[in-house]
């Protein structure tokens, strides 16, 4: 299975990625490899077959929707490369 | 070398004292972890004052719990409030989480005694812990070889010696594949016995958090503070918690093992076979019956779970956008902002685990791979209730077809490094507990491991019949530590 260098642009740009030419190469490679192994599935019998999302409890466990105490403003933006200590700031979007 | 089992039970006869534990543990990690850069970071003061609050508590005959003041580490992935959390990328460096992970609360409620963070592949994606932004781990074994991922460094600490027990993840053997290349103990619970709250995601159907220790003790006592509902995971179940530490020591006469001959295929190396094959003969001397037994669709699980795995991490993954959390790369638009802060802040393999997974995901393909992966992971889920069905309690087989492999063998060649994971991985696509036991060493002196996979929700009986599997096994140390 190949997956040729526009194809891989178009992916990276799905997935926010700017990539290099060299990785563009590459993983137009490593991709093909690896999608050839993944090939093999299509023999595999799946008629009639529900897919698996998840193997866990039956049902889950929803609690109560009740307001409960989270973050407060200044933990929440801690972490963020840049805020005004009100709100996350971003590159302008709208001129 | 003792287990944590046994440190447990010194603790608990106040024979040995928190502190003295603690400053033996940070003594041999200076010393020693220049070898191994099993640890990415200390929490040495943090550490200090809860084995000295331990002291109080033991000299008072009033323990939390039975790992109160047992010095353990956290692989890098699990939130600990103030302290830095990458999970083994340049993109979190510098990450303070404003809150701790269940799993870390319940230690320290437990009066555990977090000494620091543990290395690991980049977003828990690799085998080899080769994919860390920090630089690998070593195999304490044999210092040119992986100790196998991703949670490699806490495989390493543990089997060094530098803590007596640690937390790790695993979604496609990434705590089994490494206890068993290092020689310990590693269990990854049913998927919702441990609450996920905290734990950097990689891939949200699969992901669990399980103990790794040099004793089956250990790694139960462990399990006993973590294990439980958690209002703040939803996948977590609320199924009651067993006293593991009663359970273990049951004998293990009369259960059943399946030995399924497609866990026993194909790049098995004959060492490990024999090794194995051992162990589930001394199973049987203790009252174990063996039958063989067939999962046809296990030898499709490594491509369903590169299927679904990588569809979820790319989903998963797109959090890391330089606007609330980590690193941001400067300048131009917020799509360049965007582009230009994942295209530097992701190691190659996480890259391409992304582009796997959008590609799978992406117009025209869902059908064609994520659809039918899910398809195929029914089968496989299938084949264990069939298994289980005729009488099985527990499904055993090499952990890792091969011992651990050389340091930058399998670095340029992602689908051999993926089929490190061939054994493990229909377990998460199950759901299901496992448990990597040490069975013995190869010609070269590395240790191979024995999986045995049960029933949802009996991690007790699993970790009975591991307890059969050590029991008369000294905890060996790695020379030179």
């Amino acid at each position: 299975m190949a997956i040729d260098r526009a194809q891989v642009r178009h992916v990276a740009r799905l997935a926010r990625l700017r990539l290099s030419a060299e990785e563009e190469e590459r993983y137009s490679a490593q991709l093909g490899v690896v999608l050839g192994y993944l090939e093999r599935l299509a023999a595999v019998d799946v008629n009639g077959i529900e897919p698996l999302t998840f193997a866990g409890d039956e049902g889950g466990s929803l609690r109560e929707d009740v307001p409960r105490p989270g973050l407060s403003r200044e933990q929440a933006l801690l972490a963020a490369p840049q805020h005004d200590g009100q709100s996350f700031l971003l590159p302008r979007i709208i001129e | 070398m003792k287990g944590l089992g046994e440190i447990a039970a010194g603790l608990a006869a106040g024979a040995l004292q928190p502190t003295r534990l603690l400053e033996g543990c940070l003594e041999k990690i200076s010393a020693l972890d220049g070898k191994l850069h099993a640890f990415l970071r200390l929490t040495e003061p943090e550490a200090r004052a809860a084995a000295g609050a331990a002291d109080g508590r033991r000299a008072a005959r009033e323990p939390l719990s039975a790992i109160d003041g047992v010095p353990v580490a956290l692989k890098d992935i699990f939130c600990m409030e103030g302290v830095e959390t990458t999970c083994g990328s340049r993109i979190l460096q510098g990450y303070l989480p404003p809150y701790d992970a269940t799993v870390v609360a319940r230690l320290k409620a437990a009066g555990a005694v977090i000494v620091g963070k543990l290395n690991m592949d980049e977003f828990a994606m690799g085998s080899s812990t080769e994919n860390s932004a920090y630089g690998p781990t070593r195999n304490p074994w044999d210092l040119l070889r992986t100790p196998g991922g991703s949670s490699g460094g806490s495989a390493a600490a543990v089997a060094a010696g530098l803590v007596l027990g640690s937390l790790g993840t695993d979604t496609g053997g990434s705590i089994r594949q490494p206890a068993s290349l290092c020689g310990c103990v590693g269990l990854k619970p049913t998927y919702g016995r441990v609450s996920r709250f905290g734990v950097i995601a990689f891939a949200s159907s699969l992901d669990q958090v399980g103990p790794l220790s040099n004793d089956v003790r250990g790694v139960a006592l462990l399990l006993q503070s973590i294990a439980g509902r958690d209002d703040r995971d939803q996948t977590s179940s609320a199924r009651p918690v067993p006293v593991y530490d009663d359970q273990i020591e049951q004998p293990v006469r009369g259960l059943t093992l399946g030995v399924p001959a497609e866990l026993f295929g194909d790049g098995l190396d004959p060492e490990v076979e024999r090794a194995v094959r051992a162990a589930i003969a001394r199973l049987e001397e203790d009252g174990c019956k063996l039958k063989s037994i067939s999962l046809p669709n296990a030898t499709h699980a490594i491509a369903a779970y590169y299927l679904i795995a990588t569809a979820e991490a790319s989903s998963n993954l797109a959090r890391y956008d330089g606007v609330r959390f980590g690193r941001r790369a400067e300048g131009g638009s917020l799509l360049e902002m965007y582009e230009a802060t994942r295209a530097e802040g992701f190691g190659a393999e996480v890259k391409r685990r992304i582009m796997l997974g959008t590609y799978a995901l992406s117009a025209g393909y869902y059908d064609a791979y994520y659809l039918r992966a899910q398809k195929v992971r029914a089968l496989i889920h299938r084949d264990f209730e069939q298994a289980f069905a005729l009488g099985v309690d527990a499904v055993v087989s090499p952990t890792c077809p091969t011992t651990a492999f050389k340091l930058g063998e399998k670095a340029d060649d992602p689908l051999a490094m993926y089929l490190s994971d061939v054994y493990t991985v229909p377990a998460n696509l199950a759901g299901l507990p496992g448990v990597s036991v040490p069975c013995g060493f190869d010609g070269k002196g590395l240790p191979i491991g024995v999986q045995l996979i049960g029933r949802p929700f009996e991690e007790g009986t699993l970790l009975r019949l591991a307890r059969t599997a050590e029991r008369g096994r000294e905890v060996r140390t790695p020379e030179g530590f």
